[in-house]
């Protein structure tokens, strides 16, 4: 009996040597208790999932990208199938010149550019700064180029040029087309108008109310 | 006739009888503490071909989650970044390293980057991020600090219990919307102050996470 109990003192011994503890960090693949062979189909089904591999196409990727020239029916809001408005979609007037104003499709509010302000943040706070100024964190490592809103050449450039650029990006600075939709984009821009007027801010923008309190005469 | 069987042998069943419970008990013990997830996945961490860090990215920069991950809000996947985004800055910063050299080069090609996934639920159970996000449960909750691991590694078990953990009492984690990126926030009153805030946002919002099995088993 000592023995029988010895041995499997032992064992267990053994295995919590062998097998460690929970929360240990391992790099190979966690161990499935059901696997798949014994269970086919249950955990892995034959179906693709996002950005997943695939056996069976040569790029290996699940993922298909569009054939060239396929325009997609329902690409815009509904209702509007095609994405033929130039000035929401391209920034540009019927003659092909920059558009100076903001589509007549978006109301321009508030909570636009609040909204405006929230993308802005995420997407170009960490080149372009929070004041716009071009002294973003990444300055400090490396991205000299990154201009600053306050010029006059920026504060002249009509809001489709600016949202071309965000578009198709602009020399050094890549496309952010993917990660904001065309309504973000106008966003952005409104509040990178936000921004320029800040800069460009007199006494009398002050409410009346407020500037006494800050010593404005 | 001799004895067949010595006196010791009076005590023989007892002692099988121990046996089998110190061993079924053992065996109990095993299987809950090392075939549950809280062993098997937890502390998962593959090596990736490029060694990112989500320390230095996210937490010593402060680029947002959403940076990258762009359509954690919009879709039930969470997209890893195309490697465009990368470029966004290695093509000035850093834009020689080897590290980046297999980024580069699926820049050029448009070859994916092979990055090992690590956190997956089983094809039977549905699971969705924007579902999740746009209702205030912060990637904290299921992610742990990512923004403090030099290599992302699986925090929590992601089995059906932790999923069911918090969707039995949701005020415990949902928090104002823009929060959710924020991953070193904690309710400046503490855990109560969590708990009433969170109840209202439960309230104000109608939340109400499946419990029922064909709500994941769908
Ligand atoms: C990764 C860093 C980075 C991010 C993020 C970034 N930019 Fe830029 N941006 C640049 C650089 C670098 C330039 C200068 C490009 C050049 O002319 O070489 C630039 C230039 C610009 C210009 C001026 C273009 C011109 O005609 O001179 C505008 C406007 C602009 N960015 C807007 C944005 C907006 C809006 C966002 C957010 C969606 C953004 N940028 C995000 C790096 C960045
Ligand atoms: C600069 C881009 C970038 C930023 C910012 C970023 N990530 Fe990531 N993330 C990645 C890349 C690339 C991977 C894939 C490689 C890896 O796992 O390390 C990844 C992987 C992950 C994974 C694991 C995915 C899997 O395979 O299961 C999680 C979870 C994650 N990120 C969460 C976050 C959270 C939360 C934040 C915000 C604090 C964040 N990420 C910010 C680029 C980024
Ligand atoms: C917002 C800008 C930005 C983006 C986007 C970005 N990085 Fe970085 N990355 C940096 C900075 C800044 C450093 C630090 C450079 C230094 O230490 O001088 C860095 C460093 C690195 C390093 C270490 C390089 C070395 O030689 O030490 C790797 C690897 C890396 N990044 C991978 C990635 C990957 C992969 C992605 C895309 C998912 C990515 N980065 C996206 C800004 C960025
Ligand atoms: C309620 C829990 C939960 C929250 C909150 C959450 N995630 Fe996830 N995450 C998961 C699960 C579960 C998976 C595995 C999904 C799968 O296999 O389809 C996952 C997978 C991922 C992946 C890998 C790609 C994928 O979708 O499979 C990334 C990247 C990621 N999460 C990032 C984030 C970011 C960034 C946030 C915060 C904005 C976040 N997650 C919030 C549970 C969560
Ligand atoms: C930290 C809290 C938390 C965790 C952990 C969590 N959930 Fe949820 N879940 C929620 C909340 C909050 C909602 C939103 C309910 C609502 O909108 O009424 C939700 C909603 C859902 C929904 C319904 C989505 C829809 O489109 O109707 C599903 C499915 C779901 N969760 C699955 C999961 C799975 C699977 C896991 C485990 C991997 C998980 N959840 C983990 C809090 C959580
Ligand atoms: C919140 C979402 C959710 C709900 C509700 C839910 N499940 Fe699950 N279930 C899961 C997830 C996620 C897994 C995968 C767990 C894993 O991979 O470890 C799972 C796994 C399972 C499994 C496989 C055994 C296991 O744990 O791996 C069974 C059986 C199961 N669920 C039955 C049920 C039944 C019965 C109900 C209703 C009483 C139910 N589930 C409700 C999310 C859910």
């Amino acid at each position: 009996m000592r023995y029988a109990l010895l041995v499997l003192a032992f064992l267990a011994v053994l295995a919590v040597s062998l097998l460690g503890f929970r929360g240990a960090t391992f790099v190979k693949p966690p161990i499935d208790v059901f696997p798949e062979w014994a269970f086919p189909g249950m955990k892995r089904q034959p179906k693709y999932k996002p950005q997943a591999e695939s056996k069976f196409f040569a790029d290996g990727r699940t993922d298909r990208p569009l054939p060239p020239g396929v325009v997609a029916s329902s690409y815009g809001p509904a209702g509007q199938p095609l994405r033929d408005d130039d000035h929401l979609y391209a920034g540009k007037t019927a003659t092909g010149a920059w558009a100076p104003g903001f589509p007549a499709a978006l109301a321009i509010d508030r909570t636009f550019i609040k909204r405006g302000q929230e993308r802005y943040v995420i997407y170009c706070q960490p080149c372009h700064g929070a004041l716009g100024d071009g002294q973003g964190i990444t300055k400090a490592y490396g991205m000299g180029a990154t201009p600053t809103y306050h010029d006059d050449r920026l504060r002249q450039m009509p809001a489709g040029e600016i949202y071309n650029t965000i578009t198709h990006g602009k020399n050094t600075m890549l496309s952010y087309a993917d990660k904001l939709a065309p309504d973000e984009r106008w966003a952005v821009v409104a509040y990178v108008r936000a921004l320029q007027r800040a800069q460009q801010g007199t006494p009398a923008d002050v409410p009346a109310a407020q500037q006494k309190e800050l010593g404005i005469k | 006739m001799p004895k067949l069987f010595p006196k010791s042998a009076n005590r023989l069943p007892l002692q099988i009888l121990t046996f089998v419970g110190v061993l079924g008990g053992l065996a109990a013990l095993g299987v809950t503490y090392y075939m549950t997830p809280k062993y098997t996945r937890v502390g998962y961490a593959p090596v990736q071909p490029v060694p990112f860090s989500h320390q230095l990215h996210a937490g010593q920069l402060g680029l947002d989650c959403r940076y990258c991950h762009s359509n954690v809000e919009k879709s039930g996947h969470a997209n890893v970044p195309t490697s465009q985004t990368c470029m966004n800055c290695h093509n000035q910063i850093k834009p020689q390293s080897p590290l980046l050299a297999v980024v580069r080069q699926s820049y050029e090609s448009g070859e994916a980057v092979p990055w090992v996934k690590i956190h997956s639920v089983p094809d039977y159970a549905y699971f969705n991020h924007a579902a999740h996000v746009t209702r205030g449960v912060s990637c904290v909750s299921c992610h742990d600090r990512i923004d403090q691991m030099e290599t992302v590694q699986h925090a929590k078990p992601f089995s059906m219990e932790f999923c069911l953990d918090c969707h039995r009492a949701p005020q415990e984690a949902v928090r104002p919307r823009e929060l959710v990126t924020n991953l070193g926030w904690q309710h400046p009153a503490g855990a109560s102050g969590q708990l009433r805030d969170g109840q209202k946002l439960v309230d104000d919002w109608k939340i109400k996470p499946p419990q029922s099995c064909s709500g994941c088993h769908r």
